[in-house]
């Protein structure tokens, strides 16, 4: 039940973050793309810091700033009777800022990638900014969309240490697959350990396949 | 102002590369009028087109089509693309790859407006059998037609087109060319035709305006008797020891002359002059 529960957890929460990412992604990577500001490359470091960052210094950091004893926690805490610390929304939360570039950089690059009178020609043609990216731009780039929501899912399938510093390890709350392999290592229940790890395995080449398959046929139109 | 005249007049600094320099035209355009736009390419023809189509929002000056302000720096009156009245052919024809040609045009009729026009301009545009393909199915010449095609669904007052055949061949392009001709009457289009090729010019624009480095050079009507290209006014500075000045614009241009080919022209006098290469010409007998 444990095995199955901690199965669940670990997919609710990358199927949970890599909504908010999309919903949070689109507008951010559209802005980036088309940007002309002198923030822009400040922007970019700041969306790609997650990539190059040990994510034990994210983990780290959130720990601090939603901690109970911090103010912004306190804060959290007596305004929502929000707590961020070892809970599942501090997960997603951690896990939202983790996976942001495997969202951002893709659709980022799909928009920039798109002949650049596309959006132009819409507008000129009475379409406003809304309708050019929902039925211009975005069915364009729909490899970008895919690249990003399957990243943004196994990434967050397989992260760890963000995971351990601000959810630790509690059974059907914050334990997800990755940190029940670490524990049942520990205990030296390797059996144990294998069946999370091969399940992983298996679940993440068959969703990876699944992709690439769909991927495939899903741009009949664009050869990139 | 008059109704039928539209009018811009307006500055822009533009950046081509490392160098910088300063877009400055001011030229009017007649309702019904095919006016072309010619000049090196980096001259500033296509941000004046885009300065019309209302894509350069940082343009200072004044641009009035047929007595409607589009653009007025000095009153921050600034009409998007949406709100005017313009079809815009672009030069890599910017079709959408995700809809088919029947969906391309459809996308840009106006909410619950009937689709009687868009089989209207299929039709015109000899595009009905390739209504159901896909822009990366067609030809080069095909979508060309798709995206002339396309720009007229809204009905458009102003049409741009920006160096719309240059990517065809030669027997393409006369043939789109009729096309071109047919709308602009068909539609009572005004027309503004961005291109480098003077029998293009020639066949389809009633008066050509020539840039060179963000400025207007030269005016012109391209005559029918000239084969060759069309003609410029320019202002005669006078021949010394065989070499034949006038000033087109700002700028000086020279050539060799003989003596009894300008004997009888007056410096400060308006000549025909037909340009050779960038920086030569020839004079012509005045036209009528």
């Amino acid at each position: 039940m444990d095995f199955i529960n901690t199965l669940l957890l670990t997919l609710r929460l990358a199927a949970i973050t890599t909504i908010i990412l999309l919903v949070l992604g689109i507008p951010i990577a559209y802005r980036l793309a088309y940007s002309r500001s002198a923030w822009k490359p400040i922007l970019e470091a700041l969306v790609s810091l997650p990539l190059v960052l040990p994510p034990t210094v994210i983990g780290f950091y959130l720990l601090l700033a939603f901690s109970p004893n911090s103010g912004l926690g306190q804060w959290l805490q007596e305004t929502f009777d929000l707590r961020l610390v070892f809970t599942f929304g501090g997960l997603v939360l951690g896990s939202v800022i983790y996976s942001f570039p495997f969202m951002v950089q893709p659709l980022q690059s799909g928009f920039e990638h798109l002949p650049a009178h596309l959006a132009e020609a819409s507008y000129t043609l009475g379409k406003s900014s809304w309708t050019t990216l929902w039925r211009v731009l975005l069915p364009n780039i729909r490899p970008a969309l895919l690249s990003g929501l399957v990243l943004s899912f196994a990434h967050t399938v397989g992260e760890f240490g963000v995971v351990l510093m601000i959810g630790g390890n509690i059974p059907g709350v914050t334990r997800v697959a990755s940190i029940a392999i670490y524990d049942e290592v520990e205990a030296l229940n390797f059996g144990e350990a294998n069946r999370y790890a091969l399940t992983l395995v298996l679940l993440t080449f068959v969703f990876l396949a699944l992709f690439f398959r769909y991927n495939r046929r899903s741009q009949p139109w664009i050869s990139w | 102002m008059d109704k039928l005249v539209s009018s811009l007049n307006c500055t822009l600094h533009l950046r081509d590369g490392q160098r910088s320099f300063e877009l400055d035209v001011d030229f009017h355009l007649a309702a019904g009028e095919l006016l072309a736009l010619s000049g090196p390419s980096g001259s500033g023809k296509t941000s004046v087109l885009r300065i019309l189509a209302g894509l350069e929002s940082r343009a200072k000056g004044r641009l009035v089509f047929q007595g409607q302000v589009w653009q007025d720096h000095a009153q921050q009156i600034f009409l998007p693309p949406q709100q005017r009245s313009i079809g815009v052919v672009f030069q890599d024809y910017a079709l959408f790859p995700n809809m088919n040609v029947r969906q391309n045009l459809h996308f840009a009729l106006f909410k619950h407006e009937s689709t009687a026009l868009i089989d209207e301009l299929l039709d015109v545009m000899d595009l009905q059998d390739l209504a159901r393909a896909f822009p990366r199915e067609l030809s080069g010449g095909q979508q060309q037609r798709v995206a002339l095609a396309r720009a007229l669904v809204r009905r458009p007052k102003l049409l741009l087109l920006d160096e719309p055949l240059s990517a065809l061949d030669t027997q393409m392009r006369e043939h789109l060319q009729q096309y071109i001709q047919e709308l602009h009457k068909r539609y009572a289009l005004t027309t503004l035709l961005i291109s480098h090729h003077p029998e293009e010019i020639q066949r389809l624009a009633q008066r050509v305006l020539v840039m060179e480095k963000g400025k207007i050079v030269g005016e012109a009507i391209p005559a029918e008797e000239s084969k060759k290209g069309f003609q410029l006014r320019a202002i005669w500075m006078g021949a010394v020891d065989g070499m034949a000045q006038v000033q087109l614009g700002e700028n000086m241009l020279r050539t060799v002359v003989k003596e009894n080919e300008v004997f009888e022209i007056q410096v400060g006098q308006v000549v025909w002059i037909r340009m050779l290469s960038k920086d030569e010409f020839e004079i012509l007998p005045e036209i009528t």
